[in-house]
């Protein structure tokens, strides 16, 4: 019967939904570059953690005398202009973009996932409210926000994520939004509330685990956003403060010695780089993992 | 013979109304209305089985779902149990919420594709003030697993896994973890096979019998209401055309719509199969936006009057529980 083929096919499409097995073959099935960049993002999130073990040095450690030393067996990409190491610096570095990138989307992702669902479940006044200032926010350049909003919280790992963080929340607030108006529609939501649950309780049981999946795609694709923006705030000197070995406070204090010494801008500027692209390409295949009808929307 | 003498009706509908606006530009200007029922009167007794049938798009759900205040009516009386609760507001609402109940067409849509088959009776059993504790939960799952022909071993799975029949089981069965009154059984085999349509319809009855459940069973197809309804209302676009006890609607539909609608359905006797003849309906169902004036059936009524296109007719008793709303049938 033809009803009967509609549901089969339902069927496969729910089940291909849940495996978790057959989600990881969708992912690695997109290619050599997936794969690659999930290498990648593994070995940045180990060096993030290991870090400290991974060199002798300290990233603050300075030594005026082996400054701006090239290569060599103890310093294997030299030293900067205060005779720090600069492969240290550059490792360490990986922790504070992962950090900042993860902790900002993450409450980012909290806080518009909150907002979206309450402006969406309760429509009327306080969502139409919501929605205008969150379109009022949209309408402000990200870096321009956050150039403004830095000095404010803080020119520290946590104060910039904050407000990094700030700046991804209207994003969220949408997506989540548009994903609650469409789901309150289903049946089952009705019928949870014949049944007499509360508003409450079916934003949680039924509209929240159901919105996860976007969020989790807006998520991966934020991270490497975050850590641009907090790149180039470090790099124009009002992000993390300089000791601090951010990869824009490095490519910044390296571009005096351009010339001379390429590496100490290259170093940073090439991990970055590396960073950003391999997060992207994991964001893209996650979310067409997730969910395929997304693709082209993130 | 004498109208029957019947006890207090369990739900009286008076005059509902139910308009959708239509909206555009940026400050949602209201422009028109989608007039999806349109005052519409009728009453239901307790442990009958009222059918509700119509062509898609005549408002059947749009009725259903105000009669039981899944939607708040434009306007209107909703009268359930001596009280109005048209216009009550949720809270207020909570007596009655749980002894109306809906049954949906779409039976994998009605269920989070994210719940078990557990997780979603048991939200329905908790909700019950009277069963507390985790066995008594567990037992009444069970309990109503059973009632609705389920293996109680299938509580763990997901509606993904199940089948159409068996989907449609479970979403009587969360409606009957309510311990409902009335039921609005909104199509509620239509998206089925034919063979299990049978099974459900047959399982409704059973479950009316046993727990004495009262129905608004709404359907399109003529042949299924009649099956089920002690009584059957015609809607046409947003009004109610005829109101007529199942039994005699064979013998005695007025309404030409009806008689049209009738004429549709074939029998299983093959000497009036070969007499039987269609009345092909002409014209399209106009919008429920832009009604027609008078009577919404005349511009597809061979016997349309001037009366009919300027005035609308009003449901009248012709005798023994039948009203018809027609111009041209003499009382
Ligand atoms: N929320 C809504 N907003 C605007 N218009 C609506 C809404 N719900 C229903 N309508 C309109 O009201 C009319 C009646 O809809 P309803 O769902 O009651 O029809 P129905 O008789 O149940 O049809 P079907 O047999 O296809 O289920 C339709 O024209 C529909 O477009
Ligand atoms: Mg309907």
């Amino acid at each position: 019967m033809v009803h009967d083929a509609a549901v089969a096919k339902h069927n496969r499409l729910s089940k291909r939904h849940s495996g978790l097995r057959e989600k990881c073959h969708t992912f690695f099935k997109r290619g050599i570059l997936t794969k690659i960049s999930s290498a990648l993002v593994i070995i940045f999130i180990l060096i993030a953690i290991f870090c400290p073990y991974l060199t002798p040095y300290t990233p603050y450690e300075q030594s005026l005398r082996n400054k701006l030393k090239p290569w060599s067996k103890e310093h294997w990409l030299g030293t900067d202009n205060l005779g720090r190491d600069v492969l240290t610096r550059v490792l360490y570095g990986a922790r504070i973009s992962i950090v900042t990138g993860v902790l900002s989307s993450l409450w980012a992702a909290v806080v518009g996932a909150a907002l979206g669902l309450t402006a969406g479940y309760s429509r009327g006044f306080l969502g139409s409210f919501l929605m205008r200032l969150t379109d009022a926010h949209l309408s402000i350049p990200p870096l321009i926000l956050v150039m403004v909003l830095a000095p404010i919280f803080g020119r520290t790992i946590l104060g910039i994520s904050i407000v990094i963080g700030i700046s991804a929340i209207p994003s969220y607030v949408r997506m989540v939004y548009g994903q609650v108006l469409s789901l309150r529609e289903n049946d089952y939501v009705t019928a949870a509330s014949v049944i007499g649950q509360s508003n409450f309780k079916i934003l949680l049981k039924h509209l929240l685990p159901n919105c996860i999946p976007v969020v989790i795609v807006m998520f991966t694709s934020n991270v490497s956003t975050a850590i641009t923006i907090e790149a180039n705030l470090a790099y124009i000197g009002i992000g993390i403060r300089p000791p601090t070995p951010a990869w824009g406070v490095m490519i910044s204090e390296g571009y005096n010695y351009l010339v001379s010494y390429p590496h100490l801008a290259i170093a940073p500027g090439i991990m970055l780089m590396l960073l950003i692209i391999s997060l992207n390409v994991v964001g893209d295949g996650i979310r067409d993992v997730i969910d395929p009808r997304l693709r082209g929307k993130l | 013979m004498a109208e029957t003498v019947r006890e207090n009706p369990l739900l009286k509908v008076e005059q509902l109304k139910m308009y959708f606006p239509l909206t555009k530009g940026l400050l949602s200007k209201t422009y028109s209305w989608v007039k999806a029922v349109d005052g519409i009167s009728f009453e239901i007794y307790p442990n009958e089985t009222f059918g509700l049938v119509g062509e898609s798009g005549c408002g059947k759900s749009t009725t259903g779902k105000c009669a039981i205040r899944v939607l708040q009516p434009t306007e209107g009386r909703v009268v359930y149990k001596g009280r109005d609760i048209a216009g009550l507001s949720k809270s207020m609402l909570k007596p009655y919420r749980r002894e109306l109940q809906l049954i949906f067409q779409d039976p994998y849509g009605s269920l989070n594709p994210r719940q078990s088959v557990f997780s979603i009776l048991k939200e329905a059993v908790v909700l019950d003030r009277e069963r507390h504790t985790a066995v008594e939960a567990n037992e009444r799952v069970d309990e109503l697993l059973t009632l609705v022909g389920l293996d109680p071993d299938m509580k763990s799975r997901y509606p993904h896994e199940m089948s159409g029949g068996q989907r449609q089981r479970l979403g009587i069965a969360r409606a009957l973890a309510c311990n409902p009154k009335l039921v609005v059984c909104d199509e509620p085999v239509s998206a089925l096979d034919v063979s299990i349509q049978a099974q459900i319809v047959n399982l409704f009855r059973e479950l009316q019998a046993k727990l004495g459940l009262t129905y608004l069973f709404i359907a399109h197809d003529l042949a299924v209401v009649r099956h089920m309804a002690d009584r059957i209302a015609i809607m046409y676009l947003g009004k109610i055309v005829e109101v007529i006890d199942s039994d005699h609607i064979f013998r005695e539909a007025l309404h030409p719509y009806t008689v049209a609608l009738l004429s549709a359905l074939p029998t299983t006797d093959y000497y009036q199969e070969r007499k039987r003849s269609r009345i092909i309906l002409e014209g399209e169902v106009p919008s429920p936006v832009n009604k027609p004036a008078g009577c919404a059936f005349h511009p597809r009524c061979k016997y349309a009057t001037e009366t009919c296109r300027q005035v609308s007719p009003g449901l009248r008793n012709v005798g023994r529980n039948h009203c018809v709303a027609c111009h041209n049938v003499a009382v």
